[in-house]
């Protein structure tokens, strides 16, 4: 393990984006690679899952579009990531959210957290 | 075949530069060291002996013990030979390293132990399909190998015929992996894709002639 933790700290990259839990709002922007043109799109949902460590830590957003759910895996050290926003913090009693891919309309909603505690460092 | 023994750690996924998700192994490669150096006039070909793992020395033979001591060194768990070594110039004892051999981008091959599988069914072991309904009339088939040959002629299976058995524990070389990186202050190797065995297995790295 500490072989691999060393390869990470050598070749991955460290990620700087604002803290965010499951049940946040956020805004991710990526690059898209369309033939030899990169553009920028931005993915708007709620984080349902936090997963994994280090390099190979993940995080799951999901939003509805046109009526469906989507859910797009992002992992933290990707170079394709150029920001996250974090636009509302949730409140949420679990870690991974997965009951809202069969909730429907209000059952879907998360509340917002009004009160924020200073983040412990 | 140039070459170095090593062990494989494990596996994680790194970034490119084009931003694609690579999966790779992590392989501490030696430092190995040269146990027996085959030479043309004696032994009728050339060939290196590298020795790498630490061996318990109630747990070597009589006959081994006087190999190592020969080598000057600690007695190796593992020995391997490459013939037509040709990378460096080393004689007996001398260590060989892993910068010494591969280089950022080289191709390699690895040879290593797969893990045991145990007895397995055919559709595990071989790829069959089953039969692939679990009703029309179908009972206790889903994945059964079907015929495995006619009848009063030739009244017997032809050998080699593929059926359920013990799966895996084989001697497996996988080819043209490619060296993502060399870390040699700590005798890492990172190849990208999958190399056959445990964790902690010992893996042969063979540098592909170019």
């Amino acid at each position: 393990m500490d072989a691999i933790n060393y390869v990470h700290e050598q070749l991955s990259l460290k990620p700087e984006f604002p803290a965010f839990r499951a049940g946040d709002n956020v805004a991710v922007s990526y690059k898209i690679v369309e033939g030899n043109k990169v553009r920028i799109q931005v993915f708007r949902g709620n984080v349902i899952q936090i997963k994994g460590t280090g390099a190979t830590k993940t995080f799951t957003v999901r939003k509805i579009s046109g009526g469906v759910g989507v859910e797009r895996i992002f992992p933290f050290t990707s170079p394709n990531i150029t920001e996250i926003q974090v636009l509302k913090r949730g409140k949420v009693r679990r870690a991974r959210l997965f009951y809202l891919r069969d909730a429907i309309g209000q059952a879907a909603r998360i509340k917002e957290r009004k009160f924020i505690r200073p983040t412990k460092k | 075949m140039n070459g170095i023994i090593g062990k494989k750690v494990g596996m994680t996924s790194l970034f490119d530069e084009a931003g694609r998700n690579i999966a790779c192994t992590v392989i501490e490669a030696g430092p190995c060291v040269v146990t027996q150096v085959k030479q043309e006039d004696t032994d009728g070909y050339y060939a290196l002996q590298l020795g790498f793992g630490d061996a318990k020395e109630k747990n070597t033979t009589q006959p081994m013990k006087g190999h190592f001591k020969k080598a000057g060194t600690s007695p190796k768990a593992k020995l391997v030979e490459f013939k037509g070594f040709d990378a460096v110039e080393k004689s007996l004892g001398d260590e060989v390293r892993v910068e010494e051999i591969f280089n950022d981008g080289d191709l390699v091959n690895a040879v290593g132990i797969t893990k045991g599988k145990g007895f397995q069914g055919v559709v595990k072991r071989h790829g069959f399909k089953g039969v692939g309904d679990r009703t029309h009339g179908q009972h206790n088939r889903e994945r059964a190998p079907g015929s495995i040959g006619a009848s009063s002629y030739p009244s017997r299976v032809f050998k080699g015929m593929r059926m359920a058995g013990r799966m895996g524990n084989q001697r497996v070389k996988v080819c043209n992996l490619k060296v993502v990186k060399v870390f040699p202050d700590k005798n890492l190797l990172l190849v990208s894709g999958a190399v056959p065995g445990h964790n902690g297995s010992y893996v042969i790295i063979e540098k592909k002639n170019s």
